[in-house]
């Protein structure tokens, strides 16, 4: 299991939880079944195809995944899993 | 029996060669002279001196003038008011090895009788001395850094949220001229956050509004109102003007606008966003480090991206991120500590964490790359096209 920390965007659709656990061995995996068990989150991260959208950030234990493996990046247990977008507000 | 004054004076002549000011002067104005070495007290230096020299007072010649001497061998020139006490400072040098001394006959005054440029420093006034006591007495900040902060021009993005204790906090610090830009009028519904605003002020312009609490705190910061929204047609011209621009604007539009014409002007932006108890916070500097799209390629689509009027923020956020702002603007402009260039800062209040991301540098960046074709666009088109589009990033 990998902790994915949820940004307040997201919160509503897991729930209201900061962070879910979800199993997986990438993060690609983790992200996929935690979409399986929120599909309100799949719904604004994945594309139709079940792509990421580029404006994701994903971090594994606040490292870039685009500079690791991206989606493929082993995960395991303790492992942390960030999805960040990016926040306009400042008023 | 003990050498008099005059005995040491007459020996040190000996030791010594002295240089007329007319001699000395073509070399100095044309900035290939030799290193100038004031020992005069700092009442006497503060009143003026020749160009480029270094001020090492008489008592502390011996301790302080290897640090500002490059080896022995370099050749100095001495000077004090009338040529004594620089002619007994010579000799010391000399005694302590060094080979290349002159002594500046006449001194100071006999320089400034021939009309030779001065150099008169630059001092805070008393008053300035005593309101920004505690920054002169920090070692990293003293008189030179606080006399950096009035000649220093912050622009900033929004006065509301992040903007209030921003610019609250740059203008007491002593940043000597704030720009605002805001078109917007306080709302009673922005006081639970944006401290600078009052009650008695709802209805006017932010920037205003604003301009009124600085002057209250501080006045003597100049406050330029810029009150309207920062576009690609001025955006250019407003940079132009100011040294570190700071980022509380509320909508992407704004903020990829603010990262292209922050490289383009080469202006380094402090970036903070906010949502409900969640603050972003990083440092751009341009072409040194990544900028905001090699951190954000592209904007969300807007309901993933609501702003704090539509989703709720803490007010007290605004405080910790505003002032994280603050800080890093006035560490861009004094040249000292690490900022948070490189670094992506996330602090969450519900979970009182800080939690830092490396941030690099994108080489197929679309705006900072070396293949990047930089212009200023439709921000609010572009915006609004890359969030009703799909675009894939690889396969999840
Ligand atoms: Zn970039």
């Amino acid at each position: 299991m990998s902790t994915v920390k949820i940004p307040p965007v997201l919160r509503q659709a897991v729930g209201g939880e900061r962070t879910v656990e979800a199993p997986g061995s990438t993060m690609g995996e983790v992200l996929t079944n935690l979409c399986q068990a929120h599909p309100a989150v799949g719904a604004q991260i994945l594309t139709p195809d079940g792509e990421l959208h580029k404006y994701v950030n994903i971090y594994v234990n606040d490292e870039d995944a685009r500079l690791l493996q991206w989606t493929d990046t082993p995960v395991g247990e303790g492992d942390t899993v960030m999805i960040l977008p990016a926040m306009a507000g400042g008023a | 029996m003990s050498p008099s004054y005059q005995d040491l004076l007459a020996q040190a002549r000996e030791a010594i060669p002295e240089v007329e000011p007319s001699d000395i002067a073509p070399r100095v104005e044309s900035g290939d002279g030799p290193l100038i070495i004031d020992v005069r007290e700092t009442a006497e230096w503060d009143q003026g001196h020749l160009p480029g020299a270094i001020h090492v007072p008489r008592g502390f010649l011996e301790s302080r003038i290897g640090g500002v001497t490059s080896g022995t061998d370099q050749e100095l020139l001495i000077s004090c008011a009338s040529g004594q006490r620089s002619l007994l400072a010579a000799k010391t040098l000399a005694d302590m090895g060094f080979s290349n001394v002159t002594n500046l006959a006449g001194g100071f005054a006999r320089w400034k009788q021939n009309n030779y440029p001065v150099e008169v420093p630059r001092i805070l006034s008393p008053a300035q001395r005593s309101r920004y006591s505690r920054h002169v007495l920090i070692p990293e900040v003293g008189e030179e850094g606080q006399l950096k902060l009035l000649d220093s021009k912050v622009l900033l993005i929004g006065a509301g949220g992040l903007g209030s204790p921003t610019a609250y906090y740059l203008a007491a610090a002593g940043v000597g001229t704030l720009g605002l830009v805001d078109d917007d009028v306080v709302d009673e519904s922005n006081l639970q956050r944006q401290i600078i605003h009052t009650t008695d002020r709802v209805g006017m312009n932010k920037g205003e509004s604003a301009k009124q609490a600085i002057a209250a705190l501080n006045p003597e910061v100049q406050v330029n109102v810029h009150p309207f929204r920062v576009n690609r047609d001025n955006v250019l011209d407003l940079l132009d003007q100011y040294d570190v621009v700071v980022d509380g604007a509320d909508n992407f539009p704004t903020r990829y606008l603010m990262a292209d014409a922050s490289l383009m002007t080469r202006t380094p932006l402090v970036h903070s966003s906010i949502l409900r108890f969640e603050g972003h916070a990083s440092t751009f500097m341009p072409y040194d480090g990544p900028c905001y799209r090699c951190l954000f390629p592209e904007p969300p689509p807007p309901d993933l991206a609501p702003s704090c009027g539509e989703a709720g923020v803490l007010g007290v956020l605004c405080g910790v991120m505003g002032n994280i702002q603050a800080t890093e603007a006035i560490k861009v402009l004094l040249g000292m500590g690490d900022t948070l260039s490189g670094r992506l800062m996330i602090y969450d209040a519900l979970g009182m964490t800080f939690t830092e991301l490396k941030v690099r540098r994108d080489p197929d960046c679309p705006s900072c790359g070396p293949n990047a074709d930089l212009q200023l666009r439709d921000y609010e088109a572009w915006c609004a096209g890359v969030g009703s589009h799909d675009h894939a990033g690889a396969t999840a």
